[in-house]
């Protein structure tokens, strides 16, 4: 056992707990508290009645379409700001965090505008038969704006420290630059992606702010869980509110579980390296 | 275009002049059109009616009124946030105790939770169906539907912002100056401000930074418990979605404008913070999102 040296443990630890007491734990213990008061046979109805039941389909099938998007282009991002130099390299590595910097209300009026019919993007996509706002591709570009930079900066760092003495033993073996990334890098980057992957899928599935704008939030169709919680309340249904939040709150553990063992997978592997 | 890998025998996997130029061209497009357009549509609509026109959206009373909201919840919320911040980093790092894991986990709780889900938590607390809110009531305290609300619930979503950057950083220097500073007689306060302030410095302003960005633009779980009445528990995020609702578009993404200059003086920030050593940057291993659990283990 060793022996405690520095001082200051009573208070710094009396105030996190304190602080987390109150501000993280006791809501969501209301939260759970107020769910459970129902009765299990009124909280099975609630969170299985078909509303509830699309809105979960709408918001994993969206997030999922954005994790995926934002797993191939995130790494195409990521290669491209660590392995070319081109000219505003570096203001479009800043602006990769934009997403998480801007208010998710202001992405969500700025995207609903562009992707409206009559929006610079929306007005040549309609001409094509693609309709983006107030449809479910119009969520999916909402979740894939607000979680973009999670794979990005995943995966930046490792590739940044991939030695090169790999891909040339590779290339000195005749390896095409196919094989070689299908076979020598992205085996490497996988535990990386897959941590910025679930990041990514996580922080979907909670969005709200941008989505609700550029939704159209019609019941069945194009209405996250979030939001579904969030009428609840303005119905003053109480009850059904903490029901349908306690299960995104339980999706939320789940994910923070997997992104916690994703996450220590992806830093032992770098380590090793 | 330079070519740093010129000196190389073999030019590396993905370096053929068309790959490059295509995947290049590829990804800078889609950054056009998912981060930059964002960003430029934004100004257009703000000052698509003239200076003059923008100037007084924002001089708007419930505008101004939501911009002095905002910067009064910040006031408040982030320096307690930070305090929380260093406290937390304080005890995990510099000493050992029983359930240091589990009290890094649950400070990053609020990282996994949907702001929607903290906003109805904190309504069942303190609202009139909550836990406190009939004792509440009685004593004539209001807290959900004004500013204490507020408050609370930026707290809850920003609650890790300051901590996660200064774990992983406490956790790598260690102890030894503490431990010198403390044995030849320095109290723990002097030792805090002259021995590990100095060398967290640039580490708690990139998390103060971040705290402020999120505080000012947080909106799900803001609009829970704020009650949303206009020019009195309207924060500047909610009212863009007012005015934008009310088909007030200029009024709208001028106040957005307001949210978005200091997205970008935020950035810009924080890259000049990374410069000087804070932030993910200089921890190799690093994730972006919620990093410090997978850096600090016991």
């Amino acid at each position: 056992m060793k022996r405690r040296v520095l001082p200051g443990l009573p208070l710094s630890l009396g105030i996190t707990l304190v602080y987390a007491a109150i501000i993280i734990v006791l809501p969501l213990i209301a939260l759970v508290f107020k769910a459970a008061s129902l009765g299990p046979a009124d909280y099975w109805r609630i969170v299985s009645s078909d509303r509830a039941v699309a809105s979960y389909v709408v918001t994993v099938s969206c997030a999922l379409a954005a994790t995926l998007f934002n797993l191939v282009f995130g790494m195409a991002l990521a290669w491209v700001l660590v392995r070319y130099r081109f000219p505003g390299r570096r203001i479009v590595d800043a602006l990769v965090d934009l997403p998480f910097a801007l208010p998710t209300a202001v992405a969500g009026i700025s995207l609903t505008t562009l992707f409206a019919v009559n929006g610079w993007f929306g007005g040549p996509l309609s001409t094509l038969g693609i309709k983006v706002a107030y449809t479910p591709l119009g969520i999916m570009i909402a979740m894939a704006f607000t979680s973009l930079p999670f794979v990005v900066r995943t995966v930046q760092p490792v590739l940044e420290e991939l030695d090169p003495a790999l891909e040339e033993a590779a290339q000195t073996l005749g390896g095409s630059d196919l094989s070689i990334f299908t076979r020598v890098v992205l085996p490497l980057l996988t535990p990386a992606l897959l941590a910025g992957v679930s990041l990514s899928f996580a922080r979907s599935l909670g969005e709200f702010g941008a989505i609700i704008f550029i939704a159209g939030n019609q019941p069945f169709e194009t209405e996250i869980t979030a939001l579904l919680a969030f009428i609840r309340l303005e119905e003053y249904d109480y009850p059904a509110s903490a029901a349908i939040a306690s299960v995104m709150l339980i999706a939320a553990f789940v994910m923070l579980a997997v992104t916690n063992i994703m996450q220590a997978r992806a830093l032992r592997y770098t380590v090793r390296n | 275009m330079t070519k740093p890998h010129s000196h190389r025998r073999l030019p590396r996997i993905g370096d053929a002049p068309i790959f490059r130029r295509t995947l290049l061209a590829l990804v800078l497009f889609f950054v056009a059109v998912i981060i930059v357009a964002p960003l430029t549509v934004i100004g257009v609509h703000a000052f698509s009616k003239g200076l003059p026109y923008f100037a007084a959206a924002i001089a708007e009373p419930d505008t101004r009124h939501a911009i002095m909201l905002t910067v009064l919840t910040a006031l408040i919320a982030v320096p307690i946030n930070t305090a929380f911040g260093i406290a937390a980093a304080w005890a995990i790092t510099k000493h050992d105790f029983p359930g240091r894991r589990l009290l890094l986990i649950l400070i990053e709780i609020p990282f996994s939770v949907s702001p929607i889900v903290a906003g109805v938590s904190y309504l069942f607390v303190y609202g009139l169906q909550g836990l406190f809110g009939p004792a509440l009531e009685a004593a004539d305290l209001k807290i959900m539907f004004a500013l204490p609300g507020i408050v609370l619930a930026s707290m809850f979503v920003t609650a890790p912002f300051v901590a996660r950057e200064l774990i992983p950083l406490m956790q790598a220097q260690g102890r030894d100056l503490e431990e010198a500073a403390t044995s030849l007689g320095a109290s723990g306060w002097r030792t805090f401000l002259t021995v590990t302030l100095p060398n967290i410095k640039w580490a708690l302003l990139y998390g103060v930074v971040l705290c402020n960005s999120r505080v000012m633009g947080e909106f799900g779980a803001v609009s829970v418990v704020s009650g949303n009445i206009r020019g009195q528990t309207n924060t500047l995020p909610l009212h863009i979605e007012l005015l934008y609702h009310d088909y007030d578009a200029v009024g709208s993404f001028a106040a957005a404008s307001i949210l978005a200059t200091l997205a970008i003086v935020t950035l810009i920030v924080k890259v000049v913070l990374e410069r000087q050593g804070a932030g993910r940057r200089n921890r190799p291993a690093s994730l972006a999102g919620n990093d410090s659990l997978s850096e600090v283990k016991p």
